[in-house]
């Protein structure tokens, strides 16, 4: 094995697969890559609902941080009326559900904004979306300078699967990363599967499909296109809460301002990948974020060998840079997928297009 | 006459707008008034909106000298109108750049909400050239650093440019990946490479020679006329050449724009870097003036320039006008905080407010039941019917 390490350039290439394999199956890696995917696959399912209906959605982004704040305020006041132990599972308390729906409401109702202005208003859906994300960005900037949050209702904890089954040789990895998890990444999954088999299998799902192609000719077979439009993009709220909720009620304990850190857009990137199919866009989701879990766990536990001799010497000499570049990975992989696969993905032929039923002015 | 009435047509709904958005950011106002006071004040968006306008404009309005009661009383102090005035338009300078790399964009179809990131590394590499010709006479050094910072900025905004034009990205999304990738490296680089020892925070050497003269005033830099020699470039470039007649045409319909033998790529990638070019410059006329790069910079002129282009219609005198209305805001701000104990992010749900109304344009339009141009300027439908569709 050393032999092989040795080569130039390839033992490199070699001793970082084996460092993969090593941080896959004894790190957390694994379910750290999936909690970190959690507000993008969520987000990325905002934008399939939105999407395969016709409508552009570029307020992801602003839907998650309203949520996250709202949900975060929302947990904070409930903790603070009625202060309870948190249950042994998952650590919920009231003051953490009431929150968690909190953030799904303010998800959802910021939905019905955008729907009113893309659907009714037929505003510009690019500026609809650009409107939820800088209102959302200065509202909640300005309402948590204004009130500055002391408290917290603390965070839900991840799940704690039996010790057998975890540390089962080969496969135990599997389980950690599905198990080990808080109750919101772990509800991703199950959210992808039940939406990938409504919209490809269920009567709803092919008035949506047909809606987001030829709302005309779903308009004269009698499908309503406003009410589906309008429903899907308000239910679609739903995950954009959720994502937000993840952001201040399990991942973090506090809200700062612009947490949602882009998010929203690396969703939408998600989704493109993903060709506009729920486990397609979870797909992209792991893989956008399993850059950032790979460059936390470089970073905690540098792999040993050659290269890890070479990355501590570059740690060394550009310590700022070291972290910041692996803090960009997402973002710099996002842009490589998005250049690379784009070409190739085509995205229902209605999106972007306000439909006016004819007739009708 | 009929210049008249064609102003009036283009500045309703922006007015009305900015009306609106006053009057709900006033509610917004008297309800924050119980989280900072003791009891609801009716009257607080009054005192608000009247510092704004101090602040931004040295008018006041309030006499707040004349016995216990304060009265309605217009005043203005010459001396201190002059510097509110200086204020906005220092403030103004950098929106109006950044106003422009979004609205010239829209002219050609495009969406740039890559600012953010194309004001960071024309910035950036001002501050580097700044320091580099720090010892030249101030004409050449200022000139380099401003060239180098809109150079920077324009390759910034070649990328994504030269993304959509060849693989079919989006620039809505390749863009905001771009200003979060130049957030992180431009951070690493500054602690690591370019850090000068000496100050209490990370930041590049001084841009000496390069600093913007100060033509008027405190803060009246040549930024300023920058940008006022810069508008009617831009409206000659888009309405009277060439260049700027296919830039609209493939803005408006780009497959009418191919069969008329115009090159869309070409096209995307050449105004997408004049977009670049115009942040960057924005970015530099700020480092400049502060004479230095500090490794945590954060700036918001990126994104009011979408508040901006939108407001001015993407026009370039109407992208001044919004750039001066915005400017006067932030001049006015921290008047305002101090005065109505209001955070100063404010502004920023101001802004989108003006926006929100902006978009819905259509039922502003039949609540009022005046007739108004479109105000959302048309080749922006572009943008949303590409959304995904691909290489060009």
């Amino acid at each position: 094995m050393d032999l092989l390490f040795d080569i130039p350039v390839l033992g490199f290439v070699l001793q970082f697969i084996a460092y993969l394999i090593d941080a896959i199956t004894t790190t957390n890696l694994a379910p750290q890559t999936l909690q970190l995917a959690t507000p993008i696959a969520l987000g990325a399912l905002c934008g399939v609902m939105n999407e395969r209906s016709g409508i552009v959605n570029i307020g992801i982004e602003g839907m998650m941080l309203t949520a996250a704040f709202v949900g975060f305020m929302v947990a904070m006041v409930v903790h603070e009326a009625i202060p309870t132990e948190p249950a042994a599972i998952f650590g919920f308390t009231p003051a953490l559900i009431i929150g968690i729906l909190a953030a799904i409401g303010a998800g959802m109702l910021v939905s019905a904004l955008h729907a009113w202005l893309c659907i009714s208003v037929r505003a510009d859906q690019i500026i609809s979306g650009t409107v939820i994300n800088i209102i959302a960005l200065g509202l909640t900037g300005y309402l948590n300078r204004l009130i500055k949050p002391a408290g917290s209702a603390g965070t839900l904890d991840p799940f704690r699967p039996p010790a057998e089954l975890v540390d089962l040789p080969i496969v135990g990895w599997i389980f950690r990363m599905f198990l080990a998890v808080g109750p919101i990444t772990m509800s991703v999954i199950v959210l992808v599967i039940v939406m990938q088999v409504l919209l490809f299998r269920s009567r709803w799902g092919l008035r949506t499909r047909a809606v987001g192609e030829h709302p005309r000719a779903a308009d004269t077979v009698g499908i309503d296109v406003i009410r589906l439009r309008y429903r899907n993009v308000i239910l679609g709220g739903i995950f954009a809460g959720l994502a937000g909720a993840w952001l201040t009620l399990e991942f973090n304990q506090s809200f700062q301002n612009g947490m949602s850190a882009n998010r929203g857009f690396i969703a939408l990137a998600a989704v493109i990948f993903g060709r506009w199919t729920p486990i397609g866009a979870f797909g992209g989701a792991l893989l956008f974020m399993f850059s950032e879990a790979l460059g936390i766990a470089i970073r905690s536990n540098p792999p040993p060998g050659d290269l890890g001799v070479f990355l501590s010497g570059i740690q060394a000499s550009f310590p700022s840079l070291y972290n910041n570049t692996f803090g960009a990975l997402p973002y710099l992989l996002t842009i490589i997928v998005l250049a690379g696969v784009v070409g190739r993905s085509v995205a229902p032929a209605a999106v972007g297009k306000p439909y006016v039923k004819e007739g009708a002015t | 006459m009929t210049n008249m009435r064609r102003i009036w047509a283009l500045s309703v709904i922006p007015i009305v707008s900015i009306i609106l958005a006053l009057l709900v950011g006033s509610l917004l106002i008297i309800a924050s008034s119980l989280a900072t006071g003791d009891s609801l004040n009716l009257l607080l968006p009054f005192v608000a909106y009247e510092s704004l306008l101090e602040g931004a404009t040295g008018l006041s309005l309030i006499d707040l000298n004349a016995a216990d009661v304060p009265s309605l009383a217009l005043s203005v102090d010459v001396e201190r109108a002059a510097r509110a005035v200086t204020n906005t338009l220092a403030a103004a300078a950098p929106l109006v750049l950044t106003g422009l790399a979004v609205g010239v964009g829209f002219k050609a179809g495009l969406f740039n909400i890559g600012g953010t990131g194309q004001v960071l590394v024309g910035g950036f590499t001002a501050a580097l050239m700044g320091a580099a010709v720090a010892e030249q006479p101030v004409p050449v050094a200022v000139t380099l650093a401003l060239v180098a910072g809109a150079l920077g900025g324009a390759f910034y905004g070649f990328i994504p440019g030269a993304l959509k034009a060849f693989t079919g990205a989006h620039e809505v999304v390749s863009t905001i990946m771009l200003n979060s990738l130049a957030a992180f490296i431009i951070v690493g680089l500054v602690n690591d490479v370019f850090k000068i020892t000496g100050p209490t925070f990370a930041r590049t050497a001084d841009v000496g020679n390069a600093a913007l003269p100060i033509l008027f005033g405190r803060n009246g830099s040549l930024g300023i006329l920058v940008v006022l020699a810069i508008i009617p470039i831009t409206y000659f470039l888009l309405f009277r050449t060439t260049l700027g007649f296919e830039i609209r045409t493939v803005g408006a319909n780009p497959s009418a724009a191919r069969y008329a033998g115009m090159s869309p790529r070409w096209l995307i990638i050449l105004t997408m870097s004049l977009c670049g070019l115009f942040a960057g410059l924005a970015g530099a006329i700020e480092i400049l003036t502060l004479g230095y790069y500090p490794a945590v910079f954060g700036t918001s002129i990126g994104f009011a320039g979408i508040t901006v282009a939108l407001l001015g219609r993407a026009h370039p005198i109407g992208i001044l006008l919004a750039g001066l209305m915005l400017g006067g805001m932030r001049a006015g701000a921290p008047s305002m905080q101090i005065t109505a104990n209001i955070p100063i992010e404010i502004i920023d749900v101001l802004q989108g407010l003006i926006l929100l109304f902006l978009a819905a344009e259509i039922v502003i339009r039949r609540l009022l039941r005046i007739r108004a141009d479109r105000i959302t300027p048309s080749e922006l439908g572009t943008v949303a019917r590409t959304y995904g569709e691909g290489t060009v």
